[in-house]
């Protein structure tokens, strides 16, 4: 398995940078973690890939001492390290920008970057010095941040640029970053890039975490795999493809097209027309936004995160509410003021698979019996007299959607908690699409779900198009978008940037929109 | 909550060791003021269940399961109520306006009319503090705090000024005859069973155990309480399902509120007959460890707010017996809520781990 | 009118700097406390266990050999200033190893900690002196003695300032004094040292410190031990240097929420707080010296000026003047993301 990296290192002449040697980690029953041996020369950038779940940020966080690890060793620059906290880790020059950052947001950027990096028991010096030294690494790896600006008021783009100062200020040689584009517009990103390129001239090791092979081919040397704990395979980045590296990650070969036949389009269901959201601290998320949604499409929102998707899917929806505008369905204005309820939204024939299962779709603790009537429970089949629930309908009803959408183990008191990402997921789906309702709001459809119930999910929502319902599909995955659409509209800071045909486009054309450019103006 | 730990384990055998760790270390507090722990138990069990005792024990039971009951509905909306102490001390308020205005003529007439006003009272001292908690976000246990110091100085005012009672004494006048309830002993007189005629325990407690039953039901059964549970785990999901988080707010408080308000039929209505100063006696904090000791469900609170009986009654008898000052049961109180609401992970982890290996064992 | 100026409300601000001085230690407690992420409704509890070891053991040293005491003389107030600091940082430290170490929750162990000390403090205090919970009386060098600052009788007669700085700032004990100084070293440890970045960082975000190579468990026990040392003086306050002289049963009476109060009143900010204790100090000044206030148009019972800090905390709450935003990680146990 490592001819390739043991090629590598001694193509270096020199100690690699990282080395791990059979880490394992459990975390209670699950192994996270299964007799992992890695090694990255110095002065690469190196990838690792996986699915959810694969381990890869475990893998990388026992490296930053973030977390222990129950077996294995570390050396760095080939010199054996106990790292047992993130202390030992910084001191041995480790820096790690994590998926979520760890920023505290009513600090300045300044006291962020001095935070556990002080120079005495006072702050004069420390501020002093970090102010000077943030200037030269800005003007080194095009860092540009204002010192004085509290965190919550930047974007993440530059949050992400504190992170990385951070790591730099603490003289870190090995860099990991988890998922550093998944908040990026494609334009960042290749900033991002490009600084992760000037690093590594300079001598650094730089570590990415990501799920998006293309990314990898891009930019790393070399790349690792992980599936299910494990690490199936460590190859330079140059003598692979996309197509092995996701058979490495899966474990069998994968349909990255989804196979369906050409939309029957019908009459329009639901209107949207010049919706605007303002948040509770003023800022407008979406501006004026209008569409049409036809019977017998999928309409696909591409977009980065947070450029208002989540808020039109909230309105639409029934759980936030919009400034002004108005949502039509069969004709028929629906309430888009705080007063809306989501019930009634049901009621009407508007399903919705929301973004977030764990905290939205799904009520964790919950037994899926419970769950598989979560916002219908005032339904007529669901409600007994009394205010009382028909639980012994609740129940049949769960064993069915389990067994109809291969839900397994068949429990229907088992607790939400219990199942895979993909079993909850399909929990979340039978309870929306079995309403066969007109219309279907999915968000982040595959999000955290492993590879095979992307298949059976994907087919889903085409068999729902093909019955001649109409699907609003938000996606962050361009390759989801392009694989389900009939129709692609691009979001861009609330606004629809661009409307495109996926046989018409590909993905340049709706990378630019993403980021905001419209590519016809440009040329 | 834990999906690593059987249900037995979870359910029965965490609360049993916390709850002796809990009286394991009262019997250390009762060793270091010199008494001997064998002969305090002893004494409060003989002291609690003597034919005597026993009356007193269920009345405080009655009290406990009021004031569990009202912590436990509001802790599955996850809400954490203090305010017990006050809107009990408020409901009293209210059952001694109404018993006052009106020369009742038959004691069921004035058992409702006296349950609706505590209950209403209850509620209403309840609501703006759910109502602040709902709209503006204000932190509920800070707000339900104040609540309770501000009922306090309400009741001290009114028991001072506009309902004092002729004579210098800090209460109200004594209700009219036709307000009295019957006591277990006039009850349990029906069916020619012999029970202690000067004991407090009134019809009140029948009244509890219906509350308990019809909070199982809501909890359990209902849609509402469904409803209660999903915001409780979940805020983001129940607004997702069309929950409003306004409305569960404020009705879990309203009916906290009111539970915690119907303590005051057995006190003021049932046993003092007239309002005094510090009719509530702290029932309303050991509600807190009795909804954390039966874990929100009704059979664990009836079961917690029996041993609470016990624990208060036999606690007076230590004081007659050893001298121990009442404040015992104080103590044992802090240490149960401590145990159980708080240190419970001392146990849970080292059980976590021994099942994980077991389990591992079993699987190899 | 003068009169009034000059006698009634320097009586008055005088007495509302002596009620304050309690609340605004225990203010300051809370604000490590709850700076550092843990909620604190356990203010009361600490505040009352200090209280009882202070009357306890400055009763005990200032004894004689023969009535079972240690016969220290004017030692013994020190040493009952210590066993307040001493109990006082024990519950803290069971309040930290309840809300850090097992990660249970911090508003229930609060509530426990006041219940404990109620009890806890009676029990032993009945056992010990047999007084119905109460410790027995303190005499002089078991108290701490009101402190003539320099100048105080000479400048007495200059007008406006003199008797201000008579009757006002000068002749209060040294806890009075201290506390002052303490808030602004509150101040300059917040904001100008590197334990107070730390402190306020591991409030707001806890894995932004621990992976800045930091424990967050040592800084939120730091934390604590000094809100344990502030409770404890706010507790020895009450019973060595107040007119009790003694400690007596429940004597915080509510006085660990009022604090709470004044630190959200003062947004977990140490000046403020200050501010914010005076005020409520006033509020209890006016409230004791007159039962009922005639405000002309109407008259106000007592019991409102006692239940006016709960209502002014109510509507601080309620966001009417002004939001006041916790830190942002209180009251969550520090669990690492998995």
């Amino acid at each position: 398995m490592s001819e390739v990296t043991e090629n590598a290192g001694r193509l270096d002449a020199v100690a690699p940078a990282i080395e791990l040697i059979g880490i394992s980690k459990a975390f209670g029953p699950v192994q996270a973690n299964k007799d992992i041996s890695m090694t990255v020369a110095k002065g690469a950038i190196h990838g690792i890939v996986g699915e959810n779940g694969a381990g890869k940020s475990t893998l990388m966080s026992i490296l930053y001492g973030f977390y222990k690890a129950d077996k294995g060793s570390v050396k760095i620059d080939g010199a054996p390290t106990v790292i047992s906290d993130s202390h030992d880790a910084i001191a041995a020059g480790i820096g790690m920008v994590h998926q979520h950052f760890m920023l505290v947001e009513n600090f300045t950027v300044l006291e962020n970057v001095i935070l556990g990096a002080e120079d005495g028991a006072t702050l004069g010096s420390s501020r002093r010095r970090a102010r000077k030294e943030l200037k030269e690494l800005a003007d080194e790896y095009e860092l540009d941040v204002n010192p004085d600006a509290v965190i919550e008021d930047i974007s993440v783009g530059f949050q992400q640029r504190v992170e990385i100062l951070k790591a730099l200020y603490r003289q870190a040689e090995i860099l990991i970053l988890d998922e550093p584009t998944g908040v990026l517009t494609p334009d960042e990103a290749d900033h991002l890039f490009r600084i992760l390129r000037n690093l590594k001239e300079q001598g650094k090791t730089i570590v990415i975490i990501t799920h998006k092979l293309r990314e990898i081919m891009d930019v790393t040397d070399s790349v690792s795999v992980m599936r299910r704990g494990e690490m199936t395979k460590t190859i330079a980045t140059a003598t692979t493809s996309p197509e092995d590296l996701a058979e490495a990650m899966v474990g069998r070969r994968v349909l990255l097209e989804v196979d369906k036949k050409p939309a029957v389009v019908g009459e329009t269901v639901m209107e949207v027309r010049d919706l605007s959201v303002t948040d509770i601290h003023g800022v407008k998320k979406l501006k004026h936004v209008s569409l049409e949604l036809k019977r017998g499409e999928i309409l696909g929102i591409a977009g980065v995160a947070g450029n208002g998707q989540s808020e039109l899917l909230e309105v639409i929806s029934g759980i936030g509410a919009a400034t002004s505008g108005e949502v039509l369905m069969h004709g028929e204005s629906i309430d888009v003021s705080k007063h809306a309820n989501a019930q009634l939204r049901r009621h009407r024939g508007i399903s919705h698979v929301p973004e977030d299962r764990h905290q939205r779709g799904l009520v964790m603790p919950f037994m899926t019996w419970e769950n598989t009537a979560f916002g219908y429970h005032n339904e007529p089949e669901y409600s007994g007299k009394f205010g009382l629930a028909n639980q012994k309908y609740m129940l049949e009803d769960a064993r069915g959607k389990m067994e109809r959408f291969d839900i397994r183990p068949v429990i229907p008191t088992l607790v939400a908690h219990h199942f895979s990402g993909g079993n909850q997921q399909k929990i979340v789906l039978a309870r929306e699409i079995e309403r066969n309702p007109d219309v279907l709001l999915i968000g982040q459809p595959t999000r955290g779900v492993d590879i095979g119930a992307i298949e059976f999910i994907h087919q889903q929502i085409v068999n729902l198009r093909d019955a001649g319902k109409a699907i609003l599909l938000v996606s962050v995955e361009l390759d989801e978008i392009q694989a389900l659409s009939d129709r692609i509209l691009v979001m861009f800071d609330g606004v629809i940037q661009g409307e495109r045909m996926p046989e018409d486009t590909n993905e340049g054309e709706l990378g630019l929109l993403m980021a905001g450019v419209d590519p016809e103006a440009q040329s | 909550m834990n999906k690593n730990l059987p249900k037995w384990v979870d359910l029965g055998l965490i609360p049993l060791l916390t709850l002796f760790l809990a009286f394991a270390v009262s019997g250390l507090v009762v060793m270091s003021i010199g008494q001997n722990p064998i002969e305090v138990v002893r004494v409060m069990i003989q002291g609690a269940f003597n034919p005597f005792g026993i009356g007193h024990t269920l009345y405080f039971t009655t009290n406990f399961i009021f004031t569990g009951l009202a912590v436990a509905v509001a802790f599955h909306a996850r809400l954490f109520n203090i305010g017990g102490e006050g809107q009990a001390g408020i409901a009293g308020v209210g059952v001694t306006l109404i018993m006052l205005s009106v020369d009742w003529p038959h004691w069921t007439v004035a058992l409702v009319a006296g349950t609706v006003a505590a209950m209403a009272f209850g509620a209403a001292w309840a609501a703006i503090p759910a109502y602040l908690q709902a709209k503006r976000g204000s932190h509920i246990v800070i707000t339900t705090i104040m609540f309770n110091l501000i009922a306090t100085a309400v009741v001290g005012y009114l028991l001072v000024g506009p309902l004092q009672a002729e004579g210098s004494l800090p209460e109200s006048p004594k209700f009219p005859d036709g307000a009295a309830l019957p006591t277990l002993h006039d009850i349990l007189g029906v069916v020619g069973i012999e029970f202690d005629r000067f004991a407090p325990v009134n019809i009140s407690f029948f009244l509890a155990l219906i509350a308990a039953l019809l909070v199982w039901i809501l909890i359990w059964k209902t849609r509402l309480g469904y409803e209660m549970r999903a915001f409780g785990h979940s805020e983001r999901a129940a607004v997702y399902a069309g929950i409003s988080p306004m409305k569960i707010t404020m009705v879990a408080m309203l009916i906290s509120g009111a539970l915690s308000g119907m303590m005051a039929v057995n006190t003021v209505q049932g046993e003092a007959e007239r309002l005094v100063l510090g009719a509530v006696e702290g029932a309303g904090f050991i509600g807190i460890a009795v909804a954390l000791m039966g874990r929100s469900h009704p059979v664990g609170v009836l079961l917690a707010a029996f041993l609470f009986g016990i624990l208060t009654q036999g606690g007076a008898e230590l004081q007659f017996a050893l001298g121990i000052p009442a404040q015992m049961i104080t103590v044992i109180q802090a240490l149960i809520i401590m145990f159980t609401g708080s240190l419970e992970n001392m146990v849970r982890i080292p059980l976590e781990k021994i099942f994980l290996n077991t389990g591992k064992r079993g699987q190899a | 009118m003068m009169d009034f100026l000059t006698n009634d409300l320097l009586q008055l601000s005088d007495s509302a700097i002596r009620f304050a001085t309690p609340l605004l230690l225990a203010c300051l407690a809370g604000l490590y406390s709850e700076r550092a992420g843990i909620f604190d409704i356990g203010l009361e509890g600490k505040m009352l266990v200090a209280a009882f070891a202070a009357g306890a053991f400055s009763a005990l040293a200032g004894m004689s050999v023969d009535d079972g005491g240690w016969n220290m003389g004017g030692a013994a107030v020190w040493v009952g200033l210590l066993a307040a600091i001493i109990a006082s940082i024990i519950m803290a430290m069971i309040h930290a190893f309840a809300s850090i170490t097992l990660r249970g929750n911090q508003l229930i162990s609060g509530v426990a900690i006041n219940f404990f000390a109620a009890g806890i403090t009676v029990l032993i205090g009945q056992y010990w002196f047999k007084m119905g919970g109460q410790t027995p009386q303190l005499h002089e060098g078991q108290r701490f003695e009101p402190i003539i600052l320099p100048f105080a009788k000479s400048l007495q007669d200059v007008p406006v300032l003199g008797p201000v700085y008579h009757d006002l700032i000068s002749g209060h004990n040294i806890i009075v004094y201290l506390s002052f100084v303490i808030v602004a070293l509150t101040w300059l440890i917040l904001y100008r040292t590197r334990f107070g970045l730390r402190m306020r960082a591991v409030g707001e975000n806890p894995g932004a410190v621990d992976t800045a190579g930091i424990s967050v468990v040592k800084l939120r026990y730091s934390a604590l031990i000094i809100t344990g040392i502030l409770c404890g003086l706010a507790g020895a306050y009450l019973s060595l240097g107040t007119a009790a002289a003694g400690f007596g049963k429940d004597m915080t009476s509510g006085r660990g929420f009022i604090a709470l109060a004044a630190l959200i009143f003062a947004k977990w900010k140490p000046i403020p707080a200050m501010w914010a204790t005076l005020l409520f100090g006033m509020l209890e000044a006016v409230g004791s010296k007159y039962q009922t206030l005639d405000l002309g148009f109407m008259v106000l019972p007592g019991q409102f000026m006692q239940a006016l800090p709960y209502i002014l905390t109510v509507v601080i709450l309620a966001g009417f003047v002004g939001k006041a935003i916790p830190p942002k990680a209180g009251g969550e146990p520090y669990v690492k993301e998995r």
